[in-house]
């Protein structure tokens, strides 16, 4: 099989003293693969999440991301880790308001000190391939929630990451939109994007991906890949 | 009220960085406030109340004895506009012989005067008894001849060698007249042949130059031409006696002004910041029943609870630094006023806590009016952004990311980008005005001294002396010593002057006479205005000089020793401290300065380039040794104590506003960052390492704290500007050109920079911390 994108081992993290949001999960995702998270709220997803992109420590356990370790990773360096691997997609957008729609998905090339011309049509490109590239020079507020979410994947996408990460990415918007961007996370997957999506509604988790993972009180409490339907 | 209360103070705690800064500010600006305010106050109630007492004069008139009989000089005692006057008194310029006392015993003015008291000037006896009988006389207490080596001068006696029969007073008292109408006071009968008479007026209109010019004409008119020798207003007094602290005022007040403007600036800023974060609070608030008042006090409270403190701190540090100053007028008369007047205090007070709750006020309004659903529905609609053509001008910039959007952040928030401008540029002025008068008193320090002397032969200076005296006097002739430095090898120039004391009449202060003997040029003496003197009969004095005596570059002025008169013309204003102004530099043959009167010499060496001092020292000491006379070489000058003192509250009160500056950048800052965590989440999420994060924070301030330095620095000059001869005119001195152009470019820009230091300084600690948040907590936000 190929090399593991995502390792965890008998990671736990647990904030201040309240009761361990995550304990000893332990997990391995393959590149090219679909994963969905599920659970209910305060189940520690969000968590397990902001791991793998090592914008959180584990207190005890390792993380390892395509082939590194991130888990004792000192900032910046994992916000180099980050930009050149992980791509994120949040429930709410985060697109930056004052920030065009162009401008928001070069930001991560910019980050990175790619070079602009470069930059540009890249963004040119994943806009025009996710259907938004009429938007390219508005502000993400005149958008709808389904455009703005497009939005915010092109701009995971921009600097080629490995994994794909999504965090309700459907939990804001209305059923249609959710709809269209759970296919466009399928389409993404068929061509080879690993992702790991974050979500607590099953049909989200069903209809894009053929793995699902059950967090219960931060542990997980099934793994299950289904039976090709088709 | 007691929730009130509690919201208040979770408020205060909560913001330590804008409660800090509130109250620093206010300790600030009520720091120099009491300061200026109480010098501004001490520096005239002294006179002012020794003056009512007494019923000073407010001119005092010598007329010449030969010109003026007693009727018509008592005739003027009449005219209209003169609502009292006392005299005429017989006046005596006399030279008494110690054996106790200064070694160089000046020429006394004498007036006969049976009475101290009267409806004018209204002497006060400080120790002793009034004159009884032509054998004793009563000197003025703050006269060189006052105080003897073991003590007070009572009971001392004074013999007169240059009149007939030699006569010998006894000292029985000790005197001070605050109009200085005499040098000392003997029975009338004593004066047998006066030189003069003096009369003493007061006017029923004296505030204004003019008016004492009016009267002063009116009793000139009265009197024969040439009569009237000599006067003395009491401006000119008031503004001598205010001289040593009124200096201080005009640039306290300058600091004052500034640190009130910041204060009142870091308030409203701060108050509005708390505002705009915490509207949602303020919804909340609302929904639980406050009302649009409760709010608005609640936000004022937080500003107020720290003013309070920074104005209790204030008040405490001005009078504390008020002691040092005021202990120099103390000197002047003797009155206790070593503490701040307690009205200044209460009206600092007063202002600050008014200025401040109306500022905060101001600011708060807003909170008040804020509509409760428009509050909480907050943060869920993005706000349409502001400043968004900055963004997309600043991103097409070939610069870092990070750098750009940093550019671009003071265009999304104007009026807070305004307020940090203007925070940097108080900043900016202060330290360009405190660098230019530091400069500017270093440059008053090298004219006052002139001691570019490499080696000086025989005496100290005419710059440098003291009221202990020179322990030396030249035995030799002057031209002896001269032609041994010129024979001297490595002499570059050299120079030589005696010194002796004079009188103007009708002034009551004797006049330092120096007289120079070849070009002095080149020893740092500058020039107010006109030239120095070129050849006898001319002379050069400081504005204190010309004031006193009412003369001006052109004139001629009248100078007497104990036995001849001389006539000098003013060709210059020279800069010049010594002896309080009172001063006047001519050209060695203009007067006669035998050897016999009080005199003291000096020979001021300078050498060519490359020669060695000790040496060259030495060589010349050995040299002189047969004439009696040593060679040292030039001493510097120390700094007096006065413009020490200016240096370090300079320092203190601009350390203040920069700190003031800095942190308002800093709370600003700090605003931002915490209203753009989420932001900085996602930055971070997409891989913003904090380097580039700490960058991001650091270039939101750069376009502010450059537009604050470029503008404060001109501000700061044209401060310098106005201040500096306020300062000189409060101490009734001319400064000369070099004291002003103490600016240079490359200096200014330096200084421009600072206001760039001053804003990254503030923002480099929210910058470390915005680079620290944790980005999932951040994102956690909603
Ligand atoms: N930054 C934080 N500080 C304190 N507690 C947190 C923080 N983030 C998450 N938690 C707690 O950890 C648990 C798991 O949270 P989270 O991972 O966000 O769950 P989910 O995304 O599944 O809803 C919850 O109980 C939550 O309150
Ligand atoms: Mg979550």
């Amino acid at each position: 099989m190929t090399t593991p994108v995502i390792e965890l081992r008998d990671v736990s993290r647990r904030y201040d003293d309240g009761p361990p949001a995550l304990s000893d999960v332990s997990l391995t995702v393959h590149a090219g693969e679909a994963v969905a998270i599920l659970g209910p709220s305060g189940s520690g997803k969000s968590t397990l999440l902001n791991l793998i992109a090592a914008l959180d420590r584990p207190d005890t356990g390792t993380v390892t991301v395509d082939g590194v370790r991130v888990d004792g990773m000192g900032e910046a360096a994992s916000a180099r880790h980050r930009r050149a691997k992980i791509g994120m997609v949040f429930q709410f957008f985060n697109l930056l308001d004052d920030l065009t729609v162009a401008d928001n998905v070069v930001l991560p090339a910019q980050l990175a000190g790619m070079a602009r011309g470069e930059a540009g049509r890249r963004a040119a490109e994943l806009l025009e391939a996710l259907g938004v590239a009429r938007h390219a020079r508005a502000y993400p507020g005149r958008l709808s929630g389904g455009e703005r979410q497009r939005v915010a994947v092109a701009r995971a996408l921009m600097n080629r990451p490995a994994l794909l990460l999504a965090d309700e990415p459907t939990g804001a918007l209305d059923t249609a939109s959710g709809e269209d961007v759970s296919a466009l996370l399928t389409e993404l997957n068929a061509d080879g994007q690993t992702i790991v999506v974050v979500t607590h509604d099953l049909a989200l988790a069903q209809s894009c991906t053929r793995r699902t993972i059950q967090l219960v009180d931060g542990r997980i409490a099934g793994d299950v890949v289904a039976e090709p339907t088709r | 009220m007691s929730a009130l209360g509690r919201v208040v103070r979770s408020g205060v705690g909560r913001r330590r960085v804008q409660t800090v800064v509130i109250g620093l500010a206010t300790t600030m600006a009520v720091t120099s406030s009491v300061l200026g305010g109480s010098l501004l106050v001490a520096s005239t109630a002294p006179f002012d109340d020794a003056f009512a007492e007494q019923r000073g004069a407010h001119l005092s008139a010598q007329f010449d004895a030969g010109k003026a009989t007693v009727e018509q000089v008592s005739g003027t005692a009449t005219l209209s506009g003169v609502t009292d006057a006392a005299g005429p008194f017989p006046t005596a310029s006399v030279t008494p012989d110690t054996s106790v006392g200064p070694e160089n015993p000046p020429t006394l003015t004498v007036v006969g005067r049976t009475d101290p008291g009267g409806s004018v000037d209204a002497v006060t006896l400080t120790e002793g008894t009034w004159v009884d009988g032509p054998t004793e006389i009563v000197l003025s207490a703050d006269g060189p001849l006052s105080k003897t080596p073991t003590g007070s001068a009572v009971g001392t006696r004074l013999t007169f060698p240059d009149l007939p029969g030699a006569p010998t007073l006894t000292v029985v008292g000790l005197a001070r007249s605050v109009s200085r109408t005499a040098d000392g006071w003997v029975a009338p009968s004593w004066i047998t042949s006066p030189e003069g008479y003096q009369m003493l007026y007061r006017f029923s209109a004296a505030d204004t130059a003019e008016q004492v010019d009016a009267g002063r004409a009116a009793v000139t008119a009265a009197v024969p031409e040439g009569a009237l020798n000599g006067s003395q207003s009491w401006l000119v007094l008031k503004k001598t006696a205010d001289r040593s602290i009124a200096v201080f005022v005009p640039f306290l007040i300058a600091f004052g002004v500034l640190g009130l403007f910041m204060s009142l600036l870091v308030v409203g800023n701060v108050v509005a910041g708390a505002v705009g974060a915490g509207t949602r609070r303020i919804g909340i608030l609302k929904a639980l029943g406050f009302t649009p008042a409760q709010v608005v006090r609640a936000y004022m409270g937080q500003a107020l609870i720290p003013a309070a403190v920074g104005t209790a701190l204030g008040v405490v540090a001005g009078n504390l630094l008020a002691i040092p100053m005021l202990a120099e007028t103390e000197e002047v008369y003797g009155a206790v006023t070593l503490t701040v007047a307690p009205w200044v205090d209460v009206v600092v007070i007063l202002g600050a806590l008014a200025m401040v709750s109306v500022t905060a006020w101001v600011s708060a309004l807003r909170a008040g009016r804020l509509r409760t659903v428009d509050a909480i529905a907050v943060g869920r609609t993005p706000r349409p952004g502001r400043g968004q053509w900055a963004a997309r001008l600043t991103a097409r910039l070939p610069l870092p990311r990070p750098i750009s959007l940093g550019l671009a952040r003071p265009f999304a928030r104007p009026a807070r980008a305004v307020a940090m401008t203007a925070a940097v540029l108080f900043g900016a002025t202060a330290v360009t005005f405190a660098v230019g008068l530091a400069a500017s008193l270093n440059q008053v320090q090298i004219a006052r001294n002139h001691d570019s002397a490499d080696v000086t032969v025989g005496s100290m200076g005419p710059g440098m002396m003291g009221p202990g005296g020179p322990s030396r006097r030249p035995a030799a002739d002057p031209a002896a010593i001269s032609a041994v430095i010129d024979a001297q090898p490595g002499t570059r120039a050299h120079y030589s002057t005696a010194t002796t004391r004079m009188t103007v009449p009708g002034v009551a202060d004797f006049t330092k006479v120096v007289a120079f003997d070849g070009d002095a040029t080149w020893d740092g003496y500058q020039m107010t205005s006109g030239r120095w003197f070129d050849k006898p009969g001319e002379a050069v004095a400081p504005t204190t000089f010309l004031t006193a005596t009412g003369t001006k570059i052109g004139d001629t002025v009248t100078l007497k020793d104990a036995d001849r008169t001389y006539t000098v013309k003013i060709v210059g204003d020279v800069f010049e401290m010594s002896n309080d102004g009172m001063v006047l530099f001519t050209d060695a043959r203009t007067v006669t300065i035998t050897d016999s009167e009080p005199q003291r010499a000096g020979h001021f060496i300078a050498l060519q380039p490359g020669t060695d001092v000790t040496a060259y020292t030495n060589t010349l000491d050995t040299a002189l040794k047969p004439l009696g006379v040593n060679a040292e070489p030039g001493g510097k000058n120390q700094a007096s104590e006065t413009l020490i003192l200016i240096n370090s509250l300079t320092a203190t009160l601009t350390l203040m506003l920069v700190a003031v500056a800095a942190m308002g950048v800093l709370n600003a800052v700090v605003l931002d960052t915490r209203e753009r965590v989420r932001d900085l989440g996602v930055h971070k999420a997409l891989g913003m390492t904090p380097r580039q994060t700490i960058a991001m924070v650091i270039a939101s301030v750069v376009v502010i704290g450059a537009v604050g330095g470029a503008v404060g620095v001109p501000v700061g000059v044209a401060l310098h500007d106005v201040v500096l001869p306020a300062m000189g005119d409060s101490a009734g001195i001319g400064l000369p050109a070099s004291v002003f152009t103490v600016h240079n470019p490359t200096g200014l820009v330096l200084l421009g920079i600072g206001g760039l230091l001053i804003a990254v300084l503030g923002a480099l600690l929210p910058a470390t911390w915005a680079a620290r948040t944790r980005t999932a907590t951040a994102l956690r936000t909603e």
